[in-house]
C-alpha cells in the first residue's frame, strides 16, 4: 500500500446555524486503503463525507485531493474531481424514476457517452460485481433494501472510481445482509485496488472493512489508528463508544441531528 | 394529569397568528420562493447550451406536461367555451345583434380565458407534479447523488422540465382556444338559436391575429413560470414527507399568483403597447 495521502482533510470546521458540527477535523486516506470513520449518530460522520465529494463547503479548513484543494474549486473543477469519486449513500439514493440497468448506466452514460449494446453488457458486468445479474429491468422499488444498497455500489463503481465513499453502508439491514455488504466493500475494494472512506456507527463493521479507523467524537477525530489499536487503545472516547456499543445502549452524540440536517443539506 | 400536560402542550403549539403577520409571512415565503426561481432561471439559461444533450428527457417532459394534460385542458375549454357562449348572450343579447356573440366568445377565448385558464389548470396539476417529484428526489438524496456523480441538477431535472413547458403551454393553449370556440359554436347554436352562419360571420368580423399570438406569447411565458415554480419548490424542499407536501403547496400558489399577476403586465405589454 502506498502512503502517499490520496485526501488530506485539514482543520475542517462547518456550522449549521448555531450547531457547531465539525470542530476542526484533521484526517488522511492513503493511496488504496479502506479508512473508516466511526462514530455515534449525530456526531458529524455524514457531514464530514459530503464535504469530501464537495456536496458541502465548509466554513474553515481544506480537503486536499493530489494536491489541489477541492473547497477553493469552481463547479466544473469540482465536477472534473467528482468523477473519480463513487459514492454510496446511506438510503441508496436510486433514482426511482429509472430501472436499475438505467441507474447503473447513467454515469457511464453522461460521462463516457456509452449507449446501446455496449451501455448494456457494462451495466450487467457492474451488477455482477456486486452479485446482482439479470434485474437490470427492474425499478428500485421492486428490490430489498440490501439490494438496492448493492445497485448502488454497483453505480458508484461504474465510473472504476480511485475512491469510493460510502455513507452508513450496513444501516437498516439485517444482519445477514449487513454481512453481505461488509464482504463486498472488502472485495470490491480489492478488486478496484480504490481508496474508500466508510462511515459507520457499527463497530463490527467498521473493524471488518476498514485498515484505520478513525473515531469521531463531537465533530473531531478523537482516536486514528489499525482496528487493533481501537481494541487496545486508552483512548477515553474510543472506550466510552465501545463500552455503550456493548451494553446495548443506543450510541446517540449530544445533539441527534440526523433529522436536523435534512433541512440543512 | 391533565393538568400537567396543559402547559407543556401549550408550549409546544405555535400561537395562533394575526391576519396581518399571516398575510406577511405569506408575502415573505412569496418573495423568497421569487427570488430562488430567478436563480434558477438564470442558471437554467446557462445549462440551456446543453440543451442537444437533454432533447430525450425535453421530450419526456413534453409528453408528460402536454400529452397527459390534454384531458384535463378538452374539458375545461369546452365547457369554457360554453358558458361564455351562455353569459355573453345572456348579457349582452338585449343590446346587440347576435352576431357580437361570436365576436365575443373568439376575443375572450383567444385573449384571456384559453391561456389563462389552460395556465390555471395545467400549472396546479404540473406545478404540483414537477415539486413533488424534485421534493421527494431532493429529501431522500437523490439530488445529492446526482451531483455527486458531477451530473448538474439543473441542466438534468429542471431544464428538461421548464423547455417542455415553454413549448406545451402554447400548443395545449392552441387546443383550448380551438375547443372553447368550439364549445361556444355548439351551445350557441344547439340552444341560443345563433346560426353557424352568424357566429363564423360574427368571429371573422374581428378576426385580428395578434389577439391569438398576444395570447399565445402570454401563453408561452404562463409556461415557464409553471415549471420554474415547480422545479424551485421541488429543488429547496426539506423535511421529509410534510416538506414535500409543503413544496407542492407553494409551487401551486406561487405560480397560480404569479400567472395572474403575469397577465396584468402581459396584457399591459402586449395588446396596449405591441399589438395596442
Amino acid at each position: 500500500m502506498d502512503e502517499r495521502p490520496v485526501i488530506e482533510i485539514r482543520d475542517l470546521w462547518k456550522s449549521f446555524g448555531g450547531n457547531q458540527v465539525l470542530r476542526g477535523v484533521e484526517l488522511t486516506v492513503a493511496d488504496g486503503e479502506t479508512l473508516v470513520v466511526l462514530g455515534p449518530s449525530g456526531c458529524g460522520k455524514s457531514v464530514l463525507l459530503k464535504h469530501v465529494i464537495g456536496l458541502l463547503r465548509p466554513d474553515r479548513g481544506s480537503i486536499v485531493v493530489e494536491g489541489r484543494d477541492i473547497t477553493r474549486m469552481s463547479l466544473p473543477q469540482l465536477d472534473a474531481i467528482r468523477k473519480r469519486f463513487g459514492m454510496v449513500f446511506q438510503g441508496a439514493a436510486l433514482f426511482d424514476s429509472m430501472t436499475v440497468g438505467e441507474n447503473v448506466g447513467l454515469p457511464l452514460r453522461e460521462h463516457r457517452r456509452i449507449t446501446g449494446p455496449e451501455l448494456d453488457r457494462l451495466v450487467e458486468k457492474n451488477l455482477a460485481l456486486v452479485g446482482l445479474e439479470g434485474i437490470a429491468d427492474l425499478r428500485p422499488a421492486e428490490i430489498s433494501g440490501g439490494m438496492k444498497k448493492r445497485v448502488a455500489l454497483a453505480r458508484a463503481i461504474a465510473l472504476e472510481p480511485d475512491v469510493i465513499l460510502y455513507d452508513e453502508p450496513t444501516t437498516g439491514l439485517d444482519p445477514v445482509m449487513a454481512e453481505q455488504i461488509n464482504e463486498l466493500i472488502r472485495t470490491t475494494q480489492r478488486k478496484l485496488t480504490a481508496s474508500s472512506i466508510v462511515v459507520t456507527h457499527d463497530l463490527h463493521s467498521a473493524c471488518f472493512t476498514g485498515d484505520r479507523v478513525a473515531l469521531m467524537d463531537e465533530g473531531k477525530i478523537a482516536f486514528v489508528g489499525t482496528t487493533d489499536e481501537l481494541m487496545t487503545t486508552d483512548n477515553e472516547a474510543v472506550r466510552n463508544f465501545i463500552a455503550r456499543g456493548r451494553s446495548g445502549a443506543p450510541v446517540y452524540g449530544r445533539d441527534d441531528s440526523a433529522s436536523a440536517l435534512d433541512s440543512y443539506t | 394529569m391533565r393538568s400537567a400536560t396543559a402547559p407543556a402542550r401549550a408550549a409546544a403549539e405555535p400561537e395562533p397568528r394575526g391576519l396581518f403577520a399571516t398575510i406577511g409571512s405569506a408575502a415573505i415565503t412569496l418573495t423568497v420562493e421569487i427570488g430562488a426561481a430567478g436563480v434558477l432561471f438564470w442558471r437554467g439559461l446557462l445549462a440551456l447550451r446543453q440543451l442537444p444533450r437533454s432533447m430525450p428527457l425535453t421530450f419526456e417532459q413534453m409528453r408528460r406536461i402536454g400529452v397527459e394534460s390534454l384531458p384535463l385542458v378538452i374539458i375545461t375549454s369546452v365547457f369554457t367555451g360554453a358558458v361564455t357562449a351562455v353569459q355573453a348572450a345572456y348579457q349582452l343579447r338585449e343590446y346587440v345583434p347576435d352576431i357580437y356573440i361570436g365576436t365575443a366568445i373568439y376575443k375572450s377565448v383567444t385573449i384571456e380565458l384559453g391561456p389563462v385558464l389552460t395556465a390555471l389548470v395545467v400549472g396546479g396539476r404540473v406545478s404540483a407534479s414537477i415539486a413533488a417529484e424534485l421534493g421527494t428526489m431532493r429529501v431522500t438524496e437523490q439530488v445529492d447523488a446526482m451531483r455527486a456523480m458531477a451530473i448538474d441538477p439543473i441542466r438534468f431535472l429542471a431544464m428538461p422540465r421548464i423547455v417542455g413547458a415553454l413549448i406545451m403551454l402554447p400548443v395545449l393553449t392552441v387546443f383550448a382556444d380551438a375547443l372553447a370556440m368550439g364549445g361556444g359554436f355548439v351551445i350557441s347554436n344547439a340552444s341560443l338559436g345563433i346560426t353557424p352562419a352568424t357566429f363564423i360571420e360574427g368571429v371573422k368580423m374581428f378576426f385580428f391575429a395578434g389577439d391569438v399570438f398576444g395570447g399565445l406569447i402570454k401563453a408561452f411565458v404562463f409556461g415557464g413560470i409553471i415549471a420554474l415554480m415547480g422545479c424551485t419548490a421541488g429543488l429547496r424542499a426539506s423535511g421529509g414527507a410534510v416538506g414535500v407536501g409543503q413544496a407542492a403547496t407553494r409551487a401551486v400558489v406561487a405560480s397560480c399568483v404569479l400567472v395572474l399577476v403575469s397577465d396584468y403586465v402581459l396584457a399591459t405589454l402586449l395588446f396596449k403597447i405591441i399589438f395596442g
